[in-house]
């Protein structure tokens, strides 16, 4: 009765040996390496890159351990992080711009071993150390913004059709446009509403004014702001690139919400900077006819603002914006004529088009060129206009630093953000704390499972080992599961390993127990441990799923960290089913079975009531 | 070896006007804590800063005081935090000042002053995030115990799921007490483990309730207080020893995990102890109270009997 038919054991051998085989990668460690993939699509990786780095490294003096070309990057281990840091910044200054080159780590686990996909669990902030980001998008700033654009444009078409207007205010979530006759009105009604579909028109009488106002449509708003949260990925992904780091995690959370983790990242400062600017370029005509001076003191013209240059006097500027950073295809820090630090623009096709018919008709005039960063305009430079500039190339200069002008540079290459940003949670871990916290775990779950298999032997002596066995069959198809579906190890999913370990032997314990006492009952030794195994399999599999249902529970409501405790407790619970039922039995029955006379279980004493009236 | 042996059945259910007191005592004075002391809610909670810095030497904790009153931060806690080196710094959260960045002002601070000075971790939870958990753990204990009564309801009775949440819920809530008591920080990891001991402190009560159940079928002639006092001697033996091996890799835990397990390995004692307990003298009384009879049970298995009679 205790015997096994053969496709059980293979199971059991097979499951074992797939569980050796995915847990394996995670002993090589990982060593520090480089990583260079391109910016642009124009930057190639190919073997003559790979013939550069190896030169470039070779005349630093910094040996790779190892280098490969792998999905369109560059990558090069090396033995140390000291070393891995020098070749970053040798890596950087011979590539240039074009490339990022950025520190990672990778697997040391044999090519054979990568080839079957057999990879080391990836390991998550608070264990390699690195910054996890929640960023909020502001939604309001979004529409708002949007109105800002239909406001701008409406001036421009009302002006193109030579329709009238005495004014356009835009005040909270309306635009709103004053005419001087119900005729000009209607006429303009008729326009805008064919040519802006988003826009929700509504006609008002205010103190003898004829008011047209304007506000955003139900799912233009839901459009907007969707688009708004998706452009903002798409941002803080260019962002993350010119920062160069290596698999960056960049995905929405909620409606209005981006998680950003970035591993190995230490400068948390600069990483915050770079993604928490909103920096836009807008370029402005000086408005020189009328009077500073007036402005100054506090009557501001209609349809100007004020402003002051970067370190010059202050300007009128006209409030119309001629071209926006939109229009931008590349910048780059450089120098200008002067050797002053400058940055220079190319502009698309549209935007260079502009700005060659701006230039043509407003030489001799001042334009400016402004910079806005969370609502803080900046007047970066307001040159006079000398010639018509055609090309689209533009060159910003204006008593910066170099450092000012690299940042500059990245901010309007990368692209504006939709919608401001703020971070509302942040989560950094250096990287001598992700190597304790590893150190931690590890030492909890050994020390555990070195108890517990220490008190099992003595207490239940064969089946009390054989359980032990199921236990670290049980952790090695744990890890290698976790590795195979390549979930992110947590310090909280370490404790999840060891929690499960302990909780495991449950099943065994029952069982044990069960047999005990069927030999108590007076159970032959073989029907006893087929009764016992048989009768707790009800039982292990009611306690199981009540802990499962808290690891569900946990999961889905659960954040961060205590989602990877959840899915670690959740599929050590299906392991430890298989394995304390299952492989146990298995052992047993191959240890067992087969003897047709079997005096006594080694399970440790079995005591009986003298008094046994049962 | 055997450790439990005992002759005759341990009259637990007899003992049940004491437990009952003993647990409605523990109960009553943890509410009270939680009430009188409150928890001492974690950052992940309450919102704000936490940053966990290393020195190279000891760390002079009035220096860095002075330093982050310098820059007119107050409220701020200034402590040590698992050795002398490592010191832990929490600045509360405020709503006008946009903490994201207050992390590197005090870092920045921290680093003119002495150069060896190792930034360990930064956490910075913003109010909003803040109230969300505390909305989501919540609702996660919520859905567990609608869960685990539906399960235990299903399985056996509606009597048994009522009688496992209950001793199980005590559990929960003398856990909270103790973390109110002694006002150790409730973190969100504190939480998980608190979830998980409910899971895992359920499956003792449907131990001892699978073989209640298995006892109202053997045992035709005994009482209910007989019936359970026997289910609940019977298994004992593997309630103790399996708890005492989830212990040891608590233990462990405690040992060797460090300061940031330290608090979940302690929630985890409490459960498992409690949880001993609470499944056999807390569980099975209110079984009792609850009016739990042979018939509850035993029914099912006649009418499947006259369906079998039926041509």
């Amino acid at each position: 009765m205790n015997r096994y038919p053969l496709w059980k054991y293979l199971i059991i051998v097979v499951s074992v040996l797939l569980g050796l085989l995915y847990t394996l990668p995670n002993f090589f460690g990982e060593s520090p390496a480089v990583q260079v993939s391109p910016l642009r699509s124009a930057a190639k990786v190919d073997t003559a890159l790979l013939q550069r780095v190896e030169d470039t490294l070779k005349k630093a003096n910094l040996p790779a351990s190892g280098m490969f070309l792998e999905a369109g990057s560059i990558k090069a281990r090396f033995t140390d992080t000291d070393m891995q840091l020098k070749a970053k910044d040798a890596l950087q200054s011979a590539l240039g711009n074009n490339y990022v080159v950025a520190l990672n780590l990778l697997p040391n686990s044999p090519q054979w071993l990568t080839g079957i996909g057999a990879l080391p669990m990836y390991l998550g902030l608070d264990l390699r150390g690195g910054v996890h980001f929640m960023l909020q998008v502001d939604m309001q700033g979004a529409l708002s913004k949007a109105l800002d654009r239909h406001s701008a444009d409406i001036r421009g078409s009302l002006r193109e059709q030579k329709i009238q207007y005495a004014g356009l205010d835009k005040e909270g979530s309306q635009i709103t446009v004053k005419f001087r006759d119900a005729e000009s009105r209607a006429k303009a009604e008729t326009e805008i509403s064919k040519t802006y579909g988003d826009l929700s028109l509504r006609q008002q009488d205010v103190s003898g004014e004829f008011h047209l106002t304007a506000t955003l449509k139900e799912e233009a708003q839901k459009r907007i702001q969707n688009s708004a949260v998706q452009q903002n990925i798409t941002t803080l992904r260019n962002r993350v690139n010119e920062l160069g780091v290596a698999e960056p995690i960049i995905q929405q959370a909620g409606a209005d919400r981006v998680v950003v983790q970035l591993p190995g990242v230490q400068d948390t400062a600069k990483a915050k900077d770079i993604l928490g600017r909103t920096a836009t370029l807008e370029v402005r005509m000086v408005d020189e006819e009328r009077d500073v001076e007036a402005a100054l003191r506090g009557q501001i013209p209609f349809g100007t603002e004020l402003h002051t240059e970067r370190g010059g006097g202050p300007l009128l500027l006209k409030k119309q914006v001629v071209l926006t950073g939109d229009r931008i295809n590349d910048a780059q820090a450089g120098f200008d004529s002067n050797n002053q630090p400058a940055v220079h623009i190319n502009l698309d096709n549209n935007g260079s088009r502009i700005f060659k018919q701006l230039t043509r008709d407003n030489i001799g005039k001042r334009m400016a060129i402004l910079l806005i960063e969370k609502n803080q305009v900046e007047v970066v430079t307001a040159p006079v206009i000398r010639e018509e500039i055609g090309g689209g190339r533009v060159q910003i200069s204006g008593r910066m630093t170099s450092e000012e002008a690299r940042d500059v540079a990245l901010l309007l290459r990368a692209g504006a953000l939709a919608a401001p940003m703020d971070i509302i949670e942040e989560r950094t871990v250096g990287p001598s704390l992700g190597a304790d916290n590893i150190s931690r775990g590890f030492n909890s779950t050994l020390y555990g499972f070195l108890a517990v298999a220490v008190f099992m032997s003595i207490y239940y002596l064969m089946f009390g080992f054989i359980s032990v066995m199921a236990l670290g069959v049980n952790l090695l198809l744990l890890i290698g599961l976790l590795s195979i579906l390549q979930a992110t190890l947590t310090l909280p999913g370490m404790a999840a390993i060891a929690l499960t370990l302990g909780m495991a032997i449950d099943a065994n314990v029952l069982i044990n127990e069960r047999i005990r006492d069927e030999l108590r009952n007076g159970l032959s030794p073989q029907a006893a441990i087929n009764a016992g195994y048989e009768r707790a399999f009800g039982t292990i599999l009611d306690s199981n799923i009540t802990t499962l249902i808290s690891g569900i529970a946990l999961f889905a409501f659960g954040s961060g960290p205590v989602k990877g405790f959840a899915v670690v407790l959740c599929l050590g619970i299906l392991t430890s089913m298989f394995s304390a039922v299952m492989v146990s039995r298995g052992i047993v029955n191959l240890m067992y079975g087969s003897r047709r006379k079997l005096e006594k279980v080694p399970i440790g004493q079995v005591w009986k009531p003298v008094s046994d009236k049962r | 070896m055997e450790f439990f042996r005992i002759k005759r059945d341990i009259p637990f259910m007899s003992w049940g006007k004491y437990t009952t007191a003993i647990s409605l005592a523990t109960f009553v004075l943890s509410v009270f804590f939680l009430f009188s002391k409150g928890l001492n809610l974690g950052v992940d909670f309450t919102g704000g800063t936490v940053m966990e810095v290393g020195y190279s030497q000891t760390a002079d904790l009035g220096k860095v005081r002075s330093i982050i009153a310098k820059l007119g931060m107050t409220d701020v806690s200034v402590q040590n935090f698992g050795t002398s080196r490592d010191i832990l710094i929490r600045l509360p959260a405020k709503p006008d000042v946009s903490s994201a960045r207050l992390s590197e002002t005090v870092m920045a601070a921290l680093r003119q002053n002495d150069n060896s000075v190792e930034m360990r971790r930064v956490e910075f939870v913003g109010p909003q995030v803040g109230a969300e958990l505390v909305e989501n753990g919540a609702l996660a204990l919520l859905i567990v115990s609608l869960g685990i009564v539906a399960y235990l309801a299903m399985r056996f009775e509606w009597k048994f799921g009522v009688a496992g949440i209950i001793a199980n819920l005590h559990d929960v809530v003398i856990i909270l007490g103790f973390f109110a008591f002694f006002q150790w920080e409730f973190s969100l990891t504190v939480l998980a483990a608190i979830l998980a001991i409910l899971g895992y402190s359920v499956n003792e009560s449907v131990v001892v309730f699978d073989r209640i159940r298995e006892n109202f079928r053997k045992m035709r002639k005994a009482t209910v207080a007989q019936t359970i006092d026997n289910a609940i001697t019977r298994t004992m033996s593997r309630t103790i020893i399996t708890h005492g091996s989830t212990q040891m890799v608590v233990v462990s835990m405690l040992l060797f995990g460090g300061e940031a397990l330290h608090y979940f390995a302690l929630a985890l004692t409490i459960g498992i102890l409690f949880g001993i307990y609470s499944s056999v003298l807390v569980a099975s009384p209110i079984l009792m109270l609850l009016g739990v009879s042979r018939e509850d049970i035993v029914k099912p298995e006649k009418k499947e009997e006259t369906t079998e009679a039926l041509p």
